[in-house]
């Protein structure tokens, strides 16, 4: 996300990170949770599942905020986050 | 029933709903991108995360693909004949008056065949949360139009358009007299969650209308994916408070009005009854 002026406290801020969880036999590849993913983290995957929808896959794990939204748009209880530790620093 | 063989992998934690759901009926009969399921999960997360005793919770639902519902809740439910939803559920209620009663149900069980009960249940001010998913037509019987259908919108029985206008729902429950209304799309999930939260601990009849795709029945025909109709919930719909109540009708052409709009107390049923009829000493 770009900032037009950093905010004075940004350093003190903690951005929580998620885990993504995908109950793949569960989906039935409607894309919402690709869609509305606010981080776009999440892409068809290739494969198929056991009843031939491609299951989302988690492109950038390191994307996540453990907002939630997949798992409360996705009709099929097939996507959840769970909280993780923050990964490694980059820079 | 034991779960059938799902196979999971074994660090996996569950889905946070898992306990609520029956997971050996899931994969449910909901077509791929149906709004059923969001719908369903944000009440079960409301049930979860309010605080009521879940063993004196049930869930009553009529027939339909929203009628399912209740075959997928892990608690006490009640699935019913066709548009008897609200009826069995103030039997319920009146039977034991401790139950939290949450009716979920579609628009052509609450509102076709069982508009009746649902204005009297109001009327009376039964203590019951009435969610309803509201498609836009007939989805399980293939699409035929609906009470809720909009004007000019293609089903089966209508190819050259629905020549009718729909009911305008918060209206109608408004109208009532239900003390609780709200509506919000399957898109704003949060603010849906939050709502039905708010109507479960509201004593009094509460009533929560849920636009939800109907991808296959509906969508196909008026040439929508359902990631279209939830780009139009995004796009044309507008959070209103106190907004006016005939202003209300979902009409995708100009904007439809979500939001919150009633908020009020009024005696329940069992309270003017026992003050009314039963003598105590």
């Amino acid at each position: 996300m770009e900032f037009w002026r950093v905010p004075l406290d940004t350093n003190t801020i903690e951005i929580a990170h998620g885990e993504v969880h995908i109950i793949e036999d569960r989906c039935k590849g409607c894309g919402y949770c690709i869609e509305f993913c606010p981080r776009s983290i999440l892409a068809f995957a290739e494969r198929f599942n056991a009843k031939g929808y491609h299951p989302p896959e988690v492109l950038r794990p390191e994307g996540c905020v453990n907002c939630h939204y997949c798992e409360i748009i996705c009709p099929e209880f097939a996507i959840f986050s769970v909280a993780a530790p923050p990964p490694a620093p980059t820079a | 029933m034991p779960a059938t063989a799902r196979k999971t992998m074994p660090k996996t934690p569950d889905h946070p709903l898992e306990a609520l759901i029956r997971s050996d009926r899931i994969p449910h009969i909901w077509c791929p991108g149906c709004g059923i399921g969001t719908a369903f999960a944000a009440a079960l997360t409301a049930m979860a995360t309010s605080g009521l005793d879940l063993q004196k919770t049930c869930m009553v639902s009529g027939i339909g693909c929203s009628g399912r519902a209740a075959g997928y809740v892990n608690l006490d439910s009640f699935h019913t004949t066709h548009g008897r939803a609200i009826p069995f559920a103030t039997g319920l209620k009146l039977g034991n008056p401790a139950l939290n009663v949450v009716v979920f149900s579609g628009d052509g069980d609450l509102f076709a065949i069982g508009g009746n009960h649902f204005i009297h249940a109001a009327r009376r001010n039964m203590d019951l949360t009435v969610i309803c998913l509201n498609n836009l037509n007939y989805g399980m019987t293939g699409g035929q139009v609906a009470a809720t259908t909009p004007f000019h919108a293609r089903t089966t029985t209508t190819p050259m358009g629905n020549p009718e206008a729909p009911f305008n729902l918060p209206l109608l429950a408004w109208a009532s007299g239900a003390t609780y209304v709200a509506r919000w799309t399957i898109l704003h999930t949060r603010e849906l969650t939050e709502c039905i939260q708010k109507a479960i601990r509201k004593s009094g009849f509460s009533f929560i209308e849920v636009l939800g795709p109907c991808p296959v029945n509906y969508g196909r025909r008026n040439k929508e994916k359902s990631l279209q109709t939830l780009k139009m919930y995004q796009e044309r719909t507008i959070i209103r408070n106190d907004p006016r109540m005939d202003d209300l009708e979902v009409d995708f052409t100009r904007q439809v009005v979500l939001g919150e709009f009633v908020d009020k107390d009024r005696p329940t049923c069992i309270e003017n009854y026992d003050k009314t009829c039963r003598i105590l000493e």
